[in-house]
């Protein structure tokens, strides 16, 4: 047994060689702060450093939880989480499905191009454009509201609107660049299914509800598992560009409070407490959701 | 079978037109307003066409220092970040896609982990920290050197190259390292390339590890000066007096002019590149 691995150890020795570099990596910025965590329960202190700091127990913890805004700041990061599914999911796909239909190719690879370019904006740059474009004095949007005679909306001071506004522009941005996997598996359907259903009678509403959704029901099953799997992820900047004080009611979510009160106020541990807490439940998340994929037989993420 | 043209696919053309119309007026409405003149744009009167155009604000953007600054940086840490962030994520994809690869399932396992969980915002923050990466070149590069989903697409690929591809290299007698260069590398070019520009899109856009890692000012990368001056508002005093000076810039203009400044090279290559990107999601979506 003990030569074999030997062996085999040497056999692969340029392998190994090429990937330190990688391992590396992860062992320095990915798995040090993993044990990084054990700040939270720590009262740190700058000049002793995570290690020599002193132990506190779960006092950031409690703190997190006797504080009035906690109960807000969590549910902002579900409700903010579960909208994203419901309207972010499917737009996709519809936007496929109608691509799909289109029968002048140049305009359909028209669209598909143009659908695909906001994804590749950075968040500065998307946050910035919605910010001059819905500003109430000198934004399009509302130059347009006013000109049918409405007063105008002041959408990023005012925490009822924070939720539209951000889902609508991570549509923006990503109702192309989503479609690009489901109108990969629309191509993959068998064209004679088409033939045969026409055969039968059916229209195009027909074939779509019968032959097109069968087809590329599979992919959306994956997907949307992964999407659950996922939706306590948000890119962290377009919510912190976005937001203001004017609207935390409501805009305020785990990352950006973690970011407030680490970062700018310097609450080192207290900061780690909610973001470790925040992160279980993530895991609980992507973990049941593989699961879930894997018992249905699909691919599963590992 | 007579193709007939029904109000469904005159519908569907409409709401696609919608679609692509709303993806792209931001663009179109931002140079538009660039390039107009103030006494149109403050009557917010110029929408989709440029009124009485002019380019002086264009002018004042590329006077302002803040904004070369940035670009050089940004030029930076892509050209340095991309080439390191590639050749390592390159090598240990190959390596990764070996099937044999003693200890291989237990050291995916122990990259894809870091998929599921991680450290989060202030621990990595402290590391990085603690490595004296602060305000250096390296905290653009090292903390985001590889991108787990980038390893796992590259190694999808590595792994559909034919084994006896490889194995008639070995045969000649080249060592492992002169396979991957001379044999595997070559026939790798397009997937080189598709990572190459996720990463490169990646680090223009990187905003994060500069917020959290840079304070010192001549080290900003074009994200952030773009973000101080259009949503903190710290126009310089050369435009603000120049502009008062003049009466004839606005400050709407001169903010997209700073918008569309910093994301041009995006929008100019992104035609060139956009199959490439295609091409990545797909080879990615195979593995899910």
């Amino acid at each position: 047994m003990k030569p074999t691995l030997i062996r085999n150890l040497k056999r692969d020795r340029t392998y190994f060689l090429l990937l330190a570099p990688v391992l590396l990596y992860y062992v320095l910025f990915k798995y040090v702060p993993m044990f990084g965590i054990i700040v939270s329960f720590k009262d740190y202190n700058l000049f002793a450093g995570v290690w020599k700091s002193d132990w506190v127990g779960l006092k950031y913890y409690k703190m997190f939880f006797q504080n009035p805004d906690a109960y807000d700041i969590i549910k902002n990061t579900f409700v903010l989480g579960i909208y994203k599914v419901v309207f972010g999911f499917p737009a996709p796909i519809i936007l496929a499905l109608l691509l799909n239909e289109l029968r002048w190719k140049a305009y359909k690879r028209f669209v598909q191009t143009v659908s695909y370019l906001p994804h590749f904006l950075s968040a500065v740059v998307a946050s910035g454009i919605i910010i001059m474009l819905l500003s109430p004095s000198t934004g399009w949007i509302n130059h347009v509201i006013q000109s049918f005679g409405f007063e105008p909306v002041n959408f990023l001071q005012q925490a009822s609107w924070f939720r539209t506004v951000y889902i609508s522009s991570e549509i923006w941005q990503e109702i192309g660049w989503g479609s690009i996997i489901y109108l990969a598996a629309l191509t993959a359907i068998d064209p004679q299914l088409y033939e045969a259903a026409r055969i039968d009678g059916a229209n195009r509403w027909k074939q779509t509800l019968h032959v097109t959704l069968p087809g590329i029901a599979p992919a959306i099953v994956i997907l949307f598992i992964l999407q659950i799997g996922k939706i306590l992820e948000f890119g962290f900047d377009k919510v912190y560009l976005l937001s203001n004080p004017a609207t935390y009611e409501t805009s305020d979510i785990i990352a950006t409070y973690v970011y407030r009160m680490g970062i700018i106020q310097g609450n080192f541990s207290y900061a780690t407490a909610i973001d470790l807490f925040m992160g279980i439940i993530g895991l609980v998340f992507v973990y049941s959701a593989n699961q879930v994929s894997r018992r249905l037989g699909e691919t599963s993420l590992w | 079978m007579t193709k007939r043209i029904g109000v469904f696919d005159i519908v569907n053309v409409l709401i696609l037109a919608f679609v692509a119309a709303v993806a792209l007026f931001p663009f179109i409405h931002m140079a538009s307003v660039s390039l107009s003149s103030a006494h149109y744009v403050v009557r917010n009167e110029v929408s989709f066409w440029p009124k009485g155009v002019q380019f002086d604000v264009y002018g004042e953007v590329l006077r302002d220092n803040r904004l070369l600054v940035g670009y050089k940086n940004t030029i930076i840490y892509v050209v340095l970040g991309t080439a390191l962030s590639l050749f390592f994520t390159s090598m240990g994809a190959y390596s990764l896609s070996k099937r044999t690869l003693t200890f291989g399932k237990q050291i995916m396992l122990f990259i894809v982990f870091t998929m599921l969980f991680s450290g989060g915002m202030i621990p990595t923050y402290l590391v990085v920290r603690s490595y004296h990466l602060m305000d250096t070149v390296w905290a653009m590069v090292l903390p985001g050197l590889i991108s787990t989903w980038n390893l796992i697409v590259m190694r999808t690929f590595f792994q559909g190259i034919p084994a006896e591809i490889e194995e008639s290299g070995k045969i000649d007698g080249s060592s492992d390292i002169r396979t991957l260069f001379s044999i595997v590398l070559p026939l790798s070019k397009p997937v080189l390339m598709t990572i190459g520009l996720f990463y490169a899109v990646g680090i223009w856009n990187n905003f994060f590890h500069a917020l959290l890692y840079l304070r010192e000012e001549s080290l900003y990368p074009l994200q952030l000066v773009i973000r101080n001056i259009v949503m903190v508002g710290q126009i310089g005093d050369a435009i603000t007096s120049a502009a008062s000076e003049q009466q004839g810039i606005v400050l709407e203009s001169l903010k997209y002019a700073f918008i569309l400044v910093g994301t041009l090279p995006i929008l100019v290559v992104y035609p060139f590149i956009q199959r490439h990107f295609v091409n990545g999601v797909l080879i990615g979506s195979v593995k899910g």
